[in-house]
């Protein structure tokens, strides 16, 4: 092989770790279409559907029978299935078609027209109809809180961390299934401390889930997963008619359901029966409006990598949660688990969903690092989160996300992990001691916990779920222990679950037990100036990201001393051969008195001075009052120079030696880039000047390129040099300044 | 939706499933043992106004599991995990679902949920 040390350092990039294979039909691994997809058709009699995609009544199967009975609306179908694909494929990016009639039209369609309409749509079309579909106008978001050692305290804090920075749902679940009352019972206690309100879920398995719901830990779940093939949804070990028992069951406990699908899982678990990812997707989310959910999660969650190793894998991604949305179902869009190595590829697939807004943009935000997500997800993880506030600000989009202040985060992770301590003591649970509350609020991860006594803890845990521990409890363990904002918090949440409002399509509580839903806040997308718009209060807290402060403050500090020069004289043009100016801009030493990189005027000078006196000739410092230029301070100076040379100086430091006779645009040296420059380089611009004074040969002063220079500095930069404008006079002659001792 | 959400608009109406007045819940009605548990459930007429909402909202299927969740409120948690655990894939017979689906409906009056019942089964 012909050597090449490009493609060995690519090779080492993290794109390469990724798995990638061409597609396999037969066998599912394509996205769509599939060779045994059924080609659309409906057949109503009587106001029942007695034939669909191809299949009379008698050769359904179960998915088939659920979807025919309960999924297709019969007074609708005929119209809609009349209607051409494309014709239904415009309607999505039409703004003239509001999204009322699209949803009625949509109720009427077969799984398999409905994924054939949605793949005549390119990649920003699909956004364009998700904009429009979503339920609810307003997006907000999912987080993940778990951690490997278990530990209450941290889930707590991190818990108070996770609404604090705005999300409005929680998700953890448990390593040991029988820690799984104490997880909930820590992320609820964390979820209502501070900012507060959000609603909290455990996952677990069913039963489990279902008695944690009623005992109050939690307020809603999401793990009703459902498949598009039977045999699938039979290994995972439930039936459409099941799956929508239990959904009324939470619903009549007061709790919020929402079910999960998502492409690949067929092909994975062996049976997709040469159907397509998308098309069984599709007979998924029938089903699931079928049995009566207000909404999913889809977009692959934990199968992703599957479909990101096939062509179309992340356009197929989005056509899913497109098809939830067209089904009028709530939609939290995946981004949970890890789907690539590559920052750039996580980064680009995230916009599909962040774009174009959805109900919630991630599953499970990882709330904590990665290495303590126990869903197997941080594909965004809590040191990703800065990088995520800047994108809101960007785009001007929404993400669900606010910017808050490390203070702020601080107090409620100390707070939370307090509340825990507080109650495990007043409930008799196992100690969480001082040290380990201070270590929850500090930590970055579990692995700077100590080890907590796991059988004691799960004991504890299971004593209180089965003596009938409930939220009761823990409201009026936070009351006798000082927390009583806390419980009052909790209190407000659980008392939702009497009226039923958060079991209406996308709903999310806010602070002060807001609810807000598909109901209350529909979307109304139609075109510019509709649906959801960035405004007011809420754009000015996404554009107040901690780390941007008041320009105005840029480079103060500098004003407030007194300045370096004094002006002797009106500055005349020199005879003496060994006469150097050193020009220097209308701020410097005054209004500004250091540099870019922070070097003070004072030493900037000292270091010219040595490297012109070095040399034998006699240096002048002359302001410049008429021009912020480097070029025309250069210019000026040297019209004035006896030799003929001057230094130009901008307060920022950036330099020029030029010789009078040049343009001003034209020199013997640049050095446009001053944050590359030390005093020693100031030194040798003194020196080089004054050898182009004596005639002498020169080597010019070595300078340093660096790409990033101009990135970093460029905010410093406009900032400095505005204020070095603000300070010319335009009618301002050169003045010959003297150094103040 | 002039009646949502219900916990702002009908707050004064809304009852607990003992009867309690909603806007009667407070922290110290918790602290001094007034409100138990069993008041922090929603009742089957709260679930029956959500399903109308949904309703009206072009969700028939929602309201659907709304009344059916209606029908349930009342219904034991050790009856329901049964009735979850007969509706899993190879779990019983159909004559035993049938059995399950009658019960809903002349023990709990749940005629709905022993529709779904009905229909899982296959008749």
């Amino acid at each position: 092989m012909e050597p090449s040390k490009r493609f060995d350092t690519r090779a080492a990039r993290p794109i390469q770790r990724d798995s990638f294979i061409e597609e396999w039909p037969e066998t599912g691994l394509r996205i769509f279409p599939g060779p045994a997809d059924p080609r659309p058709s409906i057949t109503i009699r009587g106001g029942r559907v007695v034939e669909l995609d191809g299949k009379s009544e008698a050769e359904f199967d179960m998915l088939d029978r659920f979807i025919a009975l309960r999924a297709i609306d019969p007074g609708v179908a005929e119209e809609a299935m009349s209607l051409a694909p494309l014709t239904l494929a415009r309607m999505l990016v039409d703004i003239n078609v509001p999204r009322p009639e699209i949803i009625r039209l949509f109720r009427g369609l077969t799984p398999a027209r409905i994924v054939e309409i949605v793949a005549l749509l390119n990649t920003v079309e699909m956004m364009m109809a998700l904009q429009k579909m979503h339920a609810r106008r307003t997006p907000y978001n999912q987080a993940h809180v778990t951690n490997r050692k278990e530990n209450p305290a941290l889930l707590a804090a991190d818990a108070a961390e996770a609404v604090e920075r705005g999300f409005a749902e929680l998700e953890t679940t448990v390593g040991v299934a029988r820690y799984a009352p104490f997880n909930a019972m820590a992320i609820l206690i964390g979820s209502q401390t501070g900012r507060g309100s959000a609603l909290t879920q455990c996952a677990v398995e069913e039963a489990l889930s279902l008695k944690l719901a009623l005992a109050g830990l939690t307020t809603y779940a999401e793990t009703l997963s459902v498949y598009g093939t039977e045999q699938a949804f039979r290994d995972g070990d439930d039936t459409p008619w099941s799956k929508s028992f239990l959904a009324a069951a939470y619903a009549s406990r007061g709790i919020k359901v929402r079910f999960t699908s998502g492409t690949g899982s067929e092909a994975l678990m062996g049976h997709s029966e040469g159907k397509s990812m998308l098309y069984l997707e599709a007979r998924c989310l029938m089903a699931i409006r079928g049995g009566g959910s207000q909404g999913v999660q889809n977009g692959s969650i934990s199968c992703i990598a599957l479909p990101e190793s096939l062509p179309d894998g992340v356009r197929g991604v989005l056509a899913e949660n497109l098809i939830a949305s067209l089904l009028d179902l709530e939609l939290a869009s995946g981004n949970d688990a890890m789907a690539s190595h590559s920052e750039i590829r996580k980064s680009a697939k995230l916009m599909l969903q962040f774009l174009p807004g959805t109900d919630f943009i991630f599953s499970g935000y990882s709330s904590m690092p990665r290495e303590d997500n126990l869903f197997g997800g941080g594909n965004f993880d809590t040191l990703d989160i800065d990088d995520y506030n800047v994108l809101q600000r960007d785009m001007r989009v929404d993400g669900g996300v606010r910017p808050v202040a490390r203070e702020q985060v601080m107090a409620v992770r100390r707070r939370a992990a307090e509340a825990v301590q507080a109650v495990f003591r007043h409930l008799g649970f196992p100690e969480i001691g001082d040290a380990e509350v201070d270590a929850a609020v500090a930590a970055l991860s579990s692995a700077d916990m100590p080890q907590r006594d796991v059988v004691a803890d799960l004991a504890a845990a299971e004593r209180f779920l089965s003596s009938g521990g409930n939220s009761i409890d823990i409201i009026r363990a936070l009351a006798a222990t000082g927390y009583r904002e806390i419980a009052e918090k909790i209190l407000e949440v659980q008392k939702l679950r009497v009226s039923g409002d958060f079991l209406q399509t996308s709903a999310v509580v806010l602070p002060g037990a807001q609810v807000v839903s598909a109901i209350n806040d529909p979307n109304d997308y139609a075109g510019p100036g509709t649906g959801y718009r960035l405004d007011g209060e809420r754009w000015r807290e996404i554009c107040a990201i901690p780390q941007a402060p008041d320009p105005r403050t840029i480079g103060a500090g500098g004003g407030a001393a007194s300045p370096i020069l004094t002006p002797l004289l009106e500055a005349a043009v020199s005879s003496d051969a060994a006469d150097l100016v050193i020009a220097v801009g209308p701020a410097f030493g005054a209004a500004l008195q250091s540099t870019i990189l922070g070097l003070g005027h004072r030493e900037v000078l000292d270091a010219l001075l040595s490297g012109i006196e070095a040399e034998g000739l006699r240096p002048r410092i002359v302001k410049i009052r008429a021009s912020s230029d480097c070029g025309q301070i250069g210019y000026s100076g040297a019209q004035l120079s006896g030799s003929g040379i001057s230094i130009g100086l901008q307060s920022k430091g950036t330099t020029v030696i030029t010789r009078r006779g040049l343009p001003p645009l034209n020199n013997l040296e640049l050095f446009p880039q001053a944050p590359n420059l030390t005093l020693d380089s100031y030194r040798a611009i003194g020196r080089n000047a004054a050898r182009y004074a004596k005639s002498e040969p020169v080597l010019p002063v070595p300078t340093q390129i660096d790409n990033m220079a101009r990135l970093r500095y460029i905010v410093p930069t406009t900032i400095l040099h505005l204020k070095e404008t603000a300070e010319v006079v335009p009618s301002g002659k050169p003045l010959e300044m003297q150094v103040v001792k | 939706m002039t009646q949502y959400p219900l916990s702002e608009k009908l707050a004064g109406e809304l009852r607990t499933p003992s009867g309690r007045r909603f806007d009667s819940i407070t922290l110290d009605a918790v602290l001094s043992g007034g409100v138990t548990r069993d008041d922090l459930r929603v009742t089957p007429e709260a679930l029956r106004l959500q399903a109308e909402i949904a309703r009206n909202a072009g969700r028939p299927q929602l309201a659907g599991n709304l009344l059916r969740a209606a029908e349930l409120a009342t219904v034991p948690e050790e009856f329901i995990l049964t009735v979850y655990e007969a509706l899993r894939p190879g779990r019983t017979t159909r004559e035993r679902l049938l059995d399950v689906a009658a019960e809903l409906e002349s023990r709990y009056n749940a005629p709905l949920c022993a529709a779904l019942v009905r229909e899982a089964s296959g008749s």
